[in-house]
């Protein structure tokens, strides 16, 4: 994979200074092929982002989902920074997921949430390409992040999950040391220069540097399982993605080390994308700005602003789960 | 159920059953101590003859002695010590390497169809009496070294530890292959996530998570190799032969003799039951012994010494 300046041919001056994170074209060739989600929202997103938005109701609905990706609705006012298109993933021939078009939005919290079996995770894997790595996985649809399909065979998933980053659901350190934890992603790339720095950013970025300073050296296999789960959050970000993904980061933890992770997820915010998949519908409602809500059978039924989505859901099924009748 | 309240009955009655228990128990702990018993009359056997020979033998010239030549009563066991070290050591360098990435191929990259192919075939391999291996080292490995230009003794030192080597494979392969398979795909998922290539995430995760299973393939397939006989009888020679420091390379063109082999001369050979000679049979196979448990004992404390526990 090589990594291209940003210099699309197709791209206007604007998109260039709205669109987020755009220095390192995943491949600019197809980019340039493709007028994308991407292109088209941030040409009409000088505006800056407003939590209620009149193109968001509308856009958030099912049937008339992101068409508006293709330019429709121009009220759109946010800069998208990865959507999905039609997709669909089956497992050899049951279907994991049902024709979700989604736009996430560049340095928020988006959180996904719906029951147990609705196809969250699944939907969270194909941001990063994982489901390439179950044989019986197949994925029907588009994903664009920055004007590239990432489903297109020329895209090298290696590339891409250096850019997407992901947590896990159980905390899963490498059985190394703290610091060769938060190093591996970097060095994998054979980019160490100023390693101790780096380390030492993403450890405080973190919030884990002041409990494991001095221990560096330990193995990580030692910490606690929050400080784990803290850790495995450092190494996604010492690799400086665009994007982390999480997978209910939080679900093994006890009521403290979550509200540290909570904490820490608010802060990323300011710098990265965060995508959280979780079952706790609270700590969607604390942590998120836009809530995607999927039931059962891959259905992605709603989404929109976190507090419409919990005060006034369109869907009465969403209500129902919200209002816990179900799930 | 009858219509009076059911009484539980705690005491007596279930006679039966406690007999039939307790005969249970002792019957599985007759069939467990078979092993103990088996091991520890091997070792007073071995003891009990090895003393013999050394009231006959020196033990000091014993292990120290550089020149084993039954007939004129001279018994030093180093050569028959280095002979089989050298087999040991020729048999890892093939073994090693081929077994472990033969491992890292079948845990990590092999598709179901791939390894329901490789995996039969290499039980087979470990399946193959050794004197095969034995046959196949001498018929066809030596003139095959031959032809390529290593100049070789019709019973030679190279041939038969090569064999021994991919004898040995096997178990390399399938004990580090198991070893790899344990370690939880979440740790695969997570080097993943962070840009490495699949083949930075098996040499760079899986390997080290599972390296004392890996070592501990390493020394049962060493072991192995030092206990192995009847490739060695066929292929390598019954000459007993100093190490050569100087040039070892000529000590591996050469015959050869390992302690397993002289083991089976003494055994043959036509001398009385009472003599030095079939006496010191027993004295090599206590030798043997220590090493192999050393190299079991070793092997069980890498493995606890490197333990990882994944979460």
């Amino acid at each position: 994979m090589v990594e291209n300046d940003f210099d699309r041919p197709g791209a206007s001056p604007e998109n260039a200074s709205t669109a987020h994170s755009t220095a390192r074209g995943l491949d600019a060739e197809t980019a340039a092929e493709q007028p994308t989600a991407a292109a088209v929202e941030s040409s009409v997103a000088e505006t800056p982002t407003t939590e209620s938005n009149a193109g968001d109701s509308s856009a958030s609905h099912p049937s008339s989902e992101r068409q508006s990706a293709g330019g429709s609705t121009a009220a759109e006012s946010t800069n998208g920074i990865i959507s999905a298109r039609d997709l669909d993933v089956y497992y050899g021939d049951e279907r994991a997921l049902r024709d979700v078009s989604i736009e996430i939005r560049s340095e928020r919290v988006t959180a996904i949430i719906g029951p147990s079996g609705c196809g969250k995770s699944t939907f969270l894997r194909c941001f990063n390409r994982m489901n390439d790595l179950i044989q019986s996985a197949r994925v029907d649809g588009r994903v664009e992040f920055e004007g590239t399909n990432i489903y297109d065979d020329d895209v090298d998933p290696v590339a891409l999950r250096r850019r997407i980053g992901m947590v896990f659901q159980q905390p899963n350190p490498f059985p190394k040391s703290i610091f060769d934890n938060v190093a591996y992603g970097l060095r994998t790339q054979d980019d160490t220069e100023n390693l101790d720095e780096r380390v030492e950013r993403a450890l405080k970025r973190a919030a884990l540097w002041d409990e494991v300073e001095g221990d560096l050296d330990k193995s990580a296999l030692d910490l606690s399982g929050g400080q784990q789960q803290r850790l495995c959050t450092a190494r996604a970000i010492a690799v400086d993605p665009d994007i982390i993904l999480m997978d209910e980061p939080a679900s093994a933890l006890d009521p403290i080390a979550t509200s540290k992770i909570e904490d820490l997820i608010e802060e990323l915010a300011e710098d990265y994308t965060v995508v959280i998949v979780t079952h706790n519908m609270q700590q969607a409602a604390r942590i998120s700005d836009r809530t995607a809500v999927f039931l059962t059978g891959g259905e992605l039924v709603e989404y929109g602003d976190t507090d419409q989505i919990f005060e006034n859901p369109e869907s009465d099924r969403v209500e129902d789960y919200i209002t816990g009748k179900f799930g | 159920m009858s219509n009076e309240p059911a009484k539980l009955q705690l005491t007596g009655g279930e006679q039966r059953r406690v007999v039939r228990e307790r005969l249970y128990r002792h019957l599985l702990l007759l069939c467990a101590s078979v092993t103990v018993v088996v091991t520890g009359s091997i070792i007073f056997a071995l003891a009990f003859d090895a003393v013999q020979f050394f009231e006959m033998v020196d033990p000091v010239d014993f292990f120290t002695g550089t020149t084993w030549i039954t007939d004129r009563g001279q018994f030093g066991v180093l050569p028959l010590v280095t002979g089989t070290l050298l087999v040991t050591v020729v048999a890892g360098l093939v073994a090693i390497p081929v077994g472990v990435l033969a491992a890292i191929y079948l845990s990590e990259y092999a598709s179901a169809r791939a390894r329901s192919v490789l995996k039969p075939a290499l039980e087979i391999l470990a399946g193959i009496p050794t004197v095969v291996y034995g046959y196949l080292a001498l018929i066809y490995l030596t003139p095959f070294l031959r032809t390529l230009g290593i100049d070789l003794g019709t019973f030679n030192v190279l041939s038969a530890s090569v064999m021994v080597g991919v004898m040995i494979i096997p178990m390399v392969s399938s004990l580090s292959e198991d070893a790899m398979s344990a370690v939880p795909a979440s740790l695969r998922e997570g080097g993943f996530t962070l840009g490495a290539t699949k083949f930075q995430v098996s040499t760079g995760i899986v390997v080290p998570a599972a390296i004392s299973g890996i070592f501990a393939s390493f020394i049962l397939a060493l072991s192995r190799a030092i206990g192995e006989t009847m490739v060695v009888v066929m292929a390598m020679g019954l000459r007993p032969r100093m190490f050569d420091l100087s040039a070892p390379l000529s000590s591996l063109q050469e015959s050869g003799q390992t302690m397993t082999s002289a083991m089976v001369q003494a055994v043959t050979s036509d001398v009385g039951a009472a003599s030095p000679t079939y006496k010191s049979m027993f004295a090599l196979g206590l030798t043997l012994f220590a090493i192999t448990f050393a190299m079991n004992y070793l092997s069980n404390w890498i493995a606890e010494r490197y333990r990882e526990e994944y979460n």
